[in-house]
């Protein structure tokens, strides 16, 4: 086999537990090789990574983007450099933006201000809607969604009360191959919280959410894909009975995969009760922050693969929304900056496994909903990023690069820093 | 005295000698309010904000009465007034009255948390008037002042918070402070007026009235909101008012010195029954008095300890 044309050379970047130097042809990784002490680069680029460890670029299946509708909040430009920022290849974007991304324009329109603003950029996948405008009445066009780019269907942030409904939904979404991810929830006991209900929820005099809210979804559309012999993506789930209900599903064969996000493997409700951020409303976010013992079990059910991967759920707010009485917040916490910091931070304090961490934001994304990605072997696409693991930086609007700056961590420290990113081989960041 | 706080957000933040000395600031200034002229000029110069962006009455009226007998300059601020209707954020209300250089705001929001909120953006004293359904600092202050003017050393009596539970900053801070106090806290409501992790409260929980008045030294009945109907958590008020609501049969089963409390306004015939409104057990207008006399304790605690700082 003829030698490729090596276009990029990483030099004595830290992969895998070694110092290597990464060859890259084509926008492909051509060949690693332990750190060479002679050495030509020839006509190829060098970009010289000593002290920087080297990762793959990671999905982000769950991002809000705002755009159309709420460019206030974030736009695709900003949400899309906060993720090349944050080591994220490709985002996965809701479709509860205004209008509703339940038409082919607003879905291209998506890709095209992507395109337009980046066009080597971080890949956007839509997430088209499963119902029109997201109301829980009608199908949404999902066969011209699908043409028009949507790589999956949701009504995330208003789940589908009619279980009728959304049992035909997901027969529907699957005659185009895509996956449905639910936002799971019951429409009536979980109405207008911001809190988990519990002892803190109880003291703080807040009208709660309580976990069997989420579980009770999580059962029905375990059920019926287990009925239908369907697939369901479960989106951002944060309480231990629902990880006992995925967990027992999955054991009976049914094919269910669930994410879970940064924030429920690190706070609790105990934050919202904390002198210091007591009511924060950048710790309001729907699922609320719940109690120890579900931070516990998110982590172990990651650890297990119950929970098949993370993703942001990404929800940008300008400050003047956010810095206003708990109760009439919105929900969100602003993810995309912080979400490879805080999950790297686990692997280094040995809470998460490096195999889980490379599983959950990358190998198990790609092939739940069909993306490429890369394992760094010949041939793979060369979408990696470069960081510092060392640096520690402060969580704040100077540091950020979505303009969504709501956040608990925000003021908070964190390690570990993207310097570079790369995508098929070229320098986005 | 040095007051330590700059804001009175909760009773959580006070030590039970610190409620003691309330106590007896509150009943120095109780005098007052018994003479023929019931001004002082303790507060002359000084100005409290009475910012009330819910409905209020007495609580209103109360910290006004208090603030003029201490001849500090009120002003009153309600949502209708405010530019809160006009969709100006909570934030820059605030900061708009603070600018004009108040000494003191004393808050009633129907938000949780929303005292806090401001207290965290203000220099100035901030006094938590009611917050949703979080904190009533100064109605359990002046719960516990009536109490301790009726008895007392509070240690060991058993007070019985009935009605309303989930619902209730009033009972949310009494139940605090009350245990400070030394108060065996009983509580009695339906389930669907609880809320749902009361075991995890230092009280004792009944559904039967019959069961939790046995022998108590106070009831303290709570407004039954009308709309709890509407919310589908009673089926309606009479079943409610024949089975939670205070009656002299249930008296007659508490301590022969019973007394009966309410922080009004009283729905008669709902949660407690007309003639226990009326009768010598009654503390209730006992309660509003006082009531002014803490608020003033309150207001010269909070709006002179800036100057103390500074001497």
């Amino acid at each position: 086999m003829a030698k490729k044309k090596v276009d990029l050379i990483v030099r004595r970047a830290f992969l895998k537990g070694r110092e290597v130097d990464v060859h890259i042809a084509n926008g492909e990784i051509a060949e690693i090789r332990d750190t060479e002490t002679e050495f030509d680069p020839g006509k190829a680029e060098v970009q010289d990574a000593y002290g920087l460890t080297m990762l793959p670029s990671m999905i982000d299946v769950h991002v809000h983007l705002r755009e159309p509708g709420f460019e206030y909040k974030e736009d695709v430009q900003s949400g899309l450099a906060a993720a090349a920022w944050g080591g994220f290849g490709a985002v996965m974007c809701m479709a509860n933006t205004k209008p509703v991304n339940d038409v082919a324009t607003t879905t291209e329109l998506m890709l095209e201000k992507a395109r337009a603003h980046w066009p080597d950029g971080p890949r956007l996948y839509p997430v088209g809607a499963l119902t029109k405008g997201l109301k829980g009445e009608e199908l949404a066009p999902m066969a011209e969604l699908a043409r028009a780019g949507c790589e999956a269907f949701s009504n995330d942030g208003l789940p589908v009360k009619n279980t009728d409904l959304f049992r035909r939904a997901m027969e529907y979404a699957s005659d185009w191959g895509k996956p449905v991810i639910d936002h799971c929830e019951d429409p009536y006991m979980a109405v207008g919280a911001g809190i988990n209900e519990g002892e803190v929820g109880d003291r703080l005099g807040l009208n709660g959410q309580p976990d069997v809210a989420e579980a009770l979804q999580v059962a029905r559309d375990i059920l019926l894909a287990e009925y239908l012999d369907m697939h369901i993506h479960l989106a951002h789930i944060s309480c231990r009975k629902s990880v006992d209900l995925i967990r027992f599903a999955k054991a009976r064969g049914v094919r269910v995969t669930a994410e879970t996000a940064p924030h429920y493997l690190i706070l609790t409700d105990d934050y919202l009760e904390a002198p210091e951020t007591q009511y924060s409303s950048y710790a309001k976010v729907n699922p609320p922050l719940r109690k120890e013992d579900d931070r516990l079990a998110m982590i172990e059910a990651l650890e297990d693969g119950t929970i098949d991967i993370l993703a942001t759920d990404h929800a940008p707010h300008a400050e003047h929304e956010k810095e206003v009485e708990f109760d009439i917040a919105p929900c969100g916490i602003s993810g995309l900056d912080t979400a490879f910091a805080v999950t790297w931070g686990l692997v280094r304090d040995g809470v998460l496994s490096e195999e889980t961490f490379n599983r959950a934001w990358v190998t198990k994304p790609a092939e739940i909903f069909g993306f490429e990605y890369n394992q760094f072997n010949e041939g793979d696409p060369a979408d990696f990023f470069l960081f510092d693991p060392e640096e520690d930086w402060v969580v704040g609007p100077d540091t950020m690069h979505s303009k969504g700056k709501n956040t608990p961590l925000r003021g908070g420290t964190l390690k570990g820093r993207v310097k570079t990113h790369f995508l098929r081989g070229k320098k986005i960041v | 005295m040095k007051w330590l706080h700059k804001d009175l957000l909760d009773v959580t933040q006070l030590s039970k000698s610190e409620a003691m000395s309330l106590f007896d600031t509150a009943a120095h200034f109780q005098e007052i309010n018994q003479r023929p002229v019931k001004k002082v000029p303790t507060l002359k110069g000084r100005s409290v904000v009475l910012f009330f962006a819910e409905p209020s009455t007495r609580t209103k009226v109360s910290f006004d009465v208090a603030a003029k007998r201490l001849s500090a300059d009120s002003f009153s601020l309600s949502k209708s007034m405010s530019s809160l209707t006009k969709g100006e954020t909570l934030k820059d209300t605030v900061l708009t009255l603070q600018a004009m250089a108040p000494d003191c705001i004393v808050l009633r929001h129907w938000s949780s948390g929303a005292s806090k909120f401001i207290a965290d953006r203000l220099d100035c004293a901030v006094i938590n008037a009611g917050d949703g359904r979080h904190a009533h600092p100064t109605q359990a202050l002046l719960d516990s002042f009536t109490m301790f003017q009726e008895w007392g050393d509070l240690t060991g009596k058993t007070v019985l918070i009935l009605g309303d539970i989930k619902h209730s900053r009033v009972a949310r801070s009494n139940v605090i402070l009350l245990n400070k106090l030394g108060v065996n806290v009983r509580m009695c409501a339906p389930r669907t007026l609880l809320p749902h992790t009361v075991r995890s409260w230092p009280c004792e929980v009944y559904s039967d009235l019959s069961e939790a008045v046995k022998g108590v030294n106070a009831v303290m009945c709570l407004r039954l909101q009308l709309e709890r109907q509407k919310d589908g958590l009673l089926p309606n008020l009479r079943e409610y008012a024949q089975t939670f609501g205070l009656s002299q049969r249930h008296i007659d089963l508490a301590d022969k010195d019973v007394r009966i409390m309410h922080p009004g306004p009283m729905n008669r015939g709902v949660e407690i029954s007309s003639d226990l409104a009326d009768s010598a057990q009654s503390l209730v207008l006992d309660q509003v008095a006082n009531g002014v006399s803490m608020r003033m304790a309150l207001l010269f605690l909070y709006m002179t300890r800036k100057g103390m700082e500074e001497e």
